[in-house]
């Protein structure tokens, strides 16, 4: 038997280009005759366009056209996560602002010149007079009486209130009968995705076959097609959507924006190729932003340590406009997670949807599942405080007991599998946990103030059977295809409809692939990320690219088995049911001498001179794939923090994760994701948050200002994992693209609070900076007459 | 204005606007688009090569500053079809994800070597402070380099 390709870290096949700048991505494309398209935003929030004069820049050297909304006739954008059971208003999106501008970044005309600078310059000469209108910036406040109001057709700014309940009278019940209640204000602040290659589009038309081709920096090419197609009228069969390679996403480049659409639609008017390339300010301006929530929630228990229940009211900021999954992420994704690893038996969560003069909301990282996992694990740490338990035991005393196939939770999922003590244990192991409390106790003695934090966590992913999406508004489907097509010589290429965009599927479905059927590695290109060369599939995203498309890969891998079996017994002249497989060969049982290897099969399969009965010819599959239901990774997290009372410095000294998304194909890869997902979820604890101020501007408009995690911030993580399979994945493989940044965030933060107990501080607004943790040191002190 | 500007080992001679960036130069005038740019500001690191044998942040520069002076882009780095160590060991190590770091971070740790050929974990992370990346949480990027540093006879 040979090395197993599957489980192997093999180095990355996409990598050759990557490193030494041969890679394409979509700013890198031209064509003869481009042009550059260059967006006029609004620098208000809020106000009323009273007039818009372009002479000054048609005038200018090498502009070709200007446009205002009003010329610009592109459909409206679509909001396309209509949440089911709430009262969800969907106030237009124009792409052009036409008469009111609703956030800072709005565009309200567009420029096309020969140069990208002459069309920069250009933008800046066009006159747009504003009556400038208050702004409201706080998803909470907008909803009071007397707050600006964006939208005449959305009142009190409520775009939807939603409800997920496992039953609200025994969630009453729950807390009125509970020995304790703990209760908490979290605030989610706003996260900038800031993927590092900024939004582009580059748009070619041919006029005289009616053709639009659109290199397109996507994570859903796909979904891009069917969207631009109703957005700019030109029919699905004679659009096409390139997602070169593409620079990072962590769901920035799901959505569908204007300036695509824009671009496309300048490209059309002029019969030129055009070019839109956002500036980073743009990108934090205009592409969109994740979380942004305001939460009151509390959690019931016993005196024992057993929870009883747990709830919350979400004020969710959506931004000035529904972006197109914007409803959907502090709905389906978060709400429905509120049982996180627990058996909670109560359940409820209320959001209100809310817009606000502020870049729109939509999935970053996680999507939903980290602030939902956030406010479990915080509430969990504050209710072992309230009984006095260590945190570990609490957690312990609720986690669902280990499952191989099943189990149902209060608020209506049925979790696929888990075992999530056996995580927590290896975790404690690693870190040595009694011995890491005694050396707290003994470092408090000498005036050091380590704190530990400990997250358990189940996270959804794998989205998802189509038929739960069109249950809960999602209006698409969430399958995946996949052809696999092998060459006369037997070189492989296997055509899938998601679009990895980093996460390194060239390699490890080429590994899946090799494992199924004996190929080298090497023989197997993976064709990704366009629409005329791929079948369909709905993107990447929600950690589902595996998931599923992965499993309609290995579907369709065992397919050709199936029929390279069949053609081997034909040239062996054995009964199928007599034929063995070994590392690409197929032989009569006890004869391995004897065999056809997987090439030499696929020849005689494509020439076709001597089939068995029936048989098609050629080596090719396709396999369309829904699953039957999500994937639920888990893990649990542990981080050790330092914090200096002097400075209100953090500094992250030990940080331990042990994952579990069942078998791993490439554990390097899968580490990787794993630092990464670490690394955003930690920026959200201790250094990023978006900032407007009153105005509705954007304070942490660059890269100066909104504050990324840089690499001297960190020590390296400690990472393990356990394995157990998905029942229901063909090759048990769950997703693990978000679980890092899902599980860090509580993980850090509950750490330092628990580093400040001598404080008595209890409580901080993410982030966590020296200021606001050296403030609530202060505060505290002084209220307890300053010890 | 007209430049003269060596990159790679090619002398370019163009007339250019003053106020051209070298990024831009490099990138729309030669279409050596390895160079990514990933801010405005000068925070990403993205567009790191080298002048002289110095790491720059080449959106910081104006291509007539450049002129008469030798650059190196991430497409001059290895030699014919061999890689550079640095390149070698951010494969090997699986330092890169999405990649639109990775030039930046190459450029800027190969000069960083020629000032420090033994550096440790703690100074790698330091020297990497004007270089973002998203996608890797930076660990394997560290250890890149110092698997190239010690390839490279540190």
């Amino acid at each position: 038997m040979g090395t197993r390709i599957f489980g192997s870290g093999i180095r990355r096949r996409e990598d050759p280009r990557l490193i030494t700048g041969q890679a394409k991505y979509t700013d890198d494309m031209v064509l003869p005759g481009m042009v550059h398209l260059a967006m006029v935003r609004s620098p208000h929030a809020h106000a009323r366009i009273v007039n818009i004069d372009t002479s000054a820049a048609e005038a200018m050297d090498g502009v070709i056209a200007v446009y205002t909304g009003e010329q610009v006739t592109l459909n409206p954008l679509p909001c396309a996560w209509l949440i089911p059971d709430s009262d969800l208003i969907t106030p237009e999106h124009p792409a052009v602002a036409v008469e009111k501008v609703r956030y800072v970044g709005d565009a309200v005309a567009l420029v096309v010149a020969e140069t990208r600078y002459q069309a920069e310059d250009a933008a800046d000469a066009v006159r747009v007079e504003y009556e400038v209108l208050p702004a409201v910036v706080n998803p909470e406040a907008a909803t009071r009486a007397g707050a600006p109001q964006l939208h005449d057709d959305v009142p009190n700014n409520i775009a939807f209130r939603w409800v997920a309940s496992s039953g609200d009278e025994g969630v009453e019940q729950a807390f009125a009968e509970a020995d304790v209640v703990v209760k908490e204000r979290i605030v989610q602040q706003r996260l900038i995705p800031t993927a590092m290659e900024p939004r582009s589009a580059f748009a070619q038309w041919n006029d005289a076959a009616e053709e639009l081709t659109v290199w397109y920096t996507t994570q859903n090419p796909h979904i891009h097609r069917f969207v631009l197609s109703g957005v700019t009228g030109v029919p699905e069969h004679k659009l096409r959507v390139i997602a070169p390679e593409v620079g990072g996403g962590f769901g920035s480049k799901i959505p569908v924006y204007a300036d695509e659409a824009l671009t496309a639609w300048v490209a059309m008017q002029l019969n030129r190729p055009v070019k839109w390339t956002e500036t980073r300010s743009e990108n934090y301006q205009v592409t969109i932003h994740g979380r942004d929530h305001i939460e009151y929630v509390e959690l019931a228990a016993k005196n024992d340590g057993t929870v009883t229940g747990i709830r919350g009211t979400v004020y969710a900021g959506l931004g000035g406009y529904l972006s197109t999954a914007g409803p959907g992420v502090p709905t389906i994704l978060h709400g429905l997670m509120y049982s996180g690893a627990y058996t909670f038996p109560n359940i409820r969560c209320e959001t209100i949807g809310v817009m606000t003069n502020t870049t729109p909301v939509d999935a970053y990282r996680g999507a939903g599942r980290p602030e939902a996992t956030f406010l479990i694990e915080r509430l969990m740490d504050k209710m072992a405080k309230a009984l006095n338990m260590d945190p570990v035991e609490l957690r312990r005393k609720n986690l669902i007991p280990p499952f191989e196939n099943g189990h149902d939770v209060a608020i209506g999922l049925t979790y696929d599998s888990g075992n999530y003590e056996a995580a927590l244990n290896k975790a404690l192991e690693i870190v040595d946990y009694d011995a890491l409390r005694r050396e707290q106790a003994e470092a408090r003695t000498k005036g050091r103030y380590i704190g530990i934090g400990v997250s358990t966590y189940s996270e959804i992913c794998g989205l998802g059977p189509s038929q739960v999406a069109g249950a809960v508004g999602f209006q698409g489907g969430l399958w995946e295809s996949a052809i696999i097509r092998v060459s006369p010589a037997g070189k492989v290429q296997a055509m899938i409809g998601a679009s990895p965009h980093g996460q390194g599927e060239e390699t490890t479905f080429a590994q899946l692939i090799s494992d199924e059927l004996g190929f080298p590695v090497e023989d197997i290109e993976i064709v990704h990320g366009d629409t005329n060369q791929t079948p369909m599939g709905w993107g990447t995203y929600g950690s589902r690219t595996t998931p599923v498309a992965g499993a309609a890969l290995v579907l369709a891998a065992r397919k050709l088995k199936e029929k390279a079996r069949a053609m081997a017994a034909h040239l062996l002249e054995a009964a199928v049911e007599d034929i063995d497989y070994e590392d690409g060969k197929f032989f009569v049982k006890g004869s391995p001498d004897n065999a056809k290897t997987i090439q030499e099969i696929t020849l005689m399969a494509t020439v076709a001179w001597d089939l068995p009965e029936g048989m098609d010819p050629g080596m090719e599959e396709s396999q369309f794939y829904d699953p039957p239901n999500f994937v639920y990774p888990f893990g649990a997290h542990i981080a050790v923090v330092e914090v200096d009372p002097e400075t209100g410095i953090v500094k992250l000294k030990r940080y331990i994760a042990v994952d579990d998304c069942g078998p791993q194909i490439n554990p390097v890869i899968v580490a990787g994701q794993v630092h990464g997902g670490i690394v955003q979820g930690i920026g959200q604890a201790l250094f990023e948050g978006a900032v407007y101020d009153d105005n509705g501007q954007l304070l942490t408009g660059t890269m100066m200002d909104y504050t990324l995690p840089r690499a001297d911030d960190f020590p390296n993580f400690e990472l393990d994992h356990t394995v157990t399979p998905s029942p229901h994945h063909p090759a048990g493989i769950k997703g693990v693209g978000e679980t890092g940044t899902i599980a860090s965030t509580p993980t850090v933060y509950n750490a330092v609070i628990d580093a400040l107990q001598p404080f008595g501080v209890e409580q901080i607004d993410m982030p966590l900076t020296p200021s606001r943790v050296w403030q609530a040191i202060q505060e505290s002190s002084s209220n307890r007459g300053g010890d | 204005m007209n430049v003269s500007i060596t990159i790679n080992g090619t002398v370019y001679e163009r007339d250019i606007e003053p106020r051209m960036l070298l990024v831009h130069f490099i990138r729309e005038e030669l279409g050596l688009t390895g160079t990514n740019i990933g801010c405005d500001t000068s925070q990403c690191g993205a567009c790191t090569i080298h002048m002289d044998g110095r790491s720059l942040k080449s959106c910081t520069c104006l291509a007539v500053q450049a002129d008469g002076r030798e650059i190196t882009t991430i497409e001059g780095l290895a030699d014919g079809d061999n890689l550079h160590p640095m390149q070698e060991a951010f494969w090997d190590n699986h330092g890169l994800q999405c990649g639109y770091c990775t030039p930046g971070m190459i450029m800027a740790s190969t000069a960083f070597l020629k000032d420090n050929p033994h550096p440790t974990e703690e100074e790698i992370r330091h020297a990497l402070e004007g270089n973002f990346c998203r996608c890797t949480g930076y660990q394997n990027i560290v250890k890149s380099i110092k698997a190239a540093s010690e390839k490279m006879g540190g």
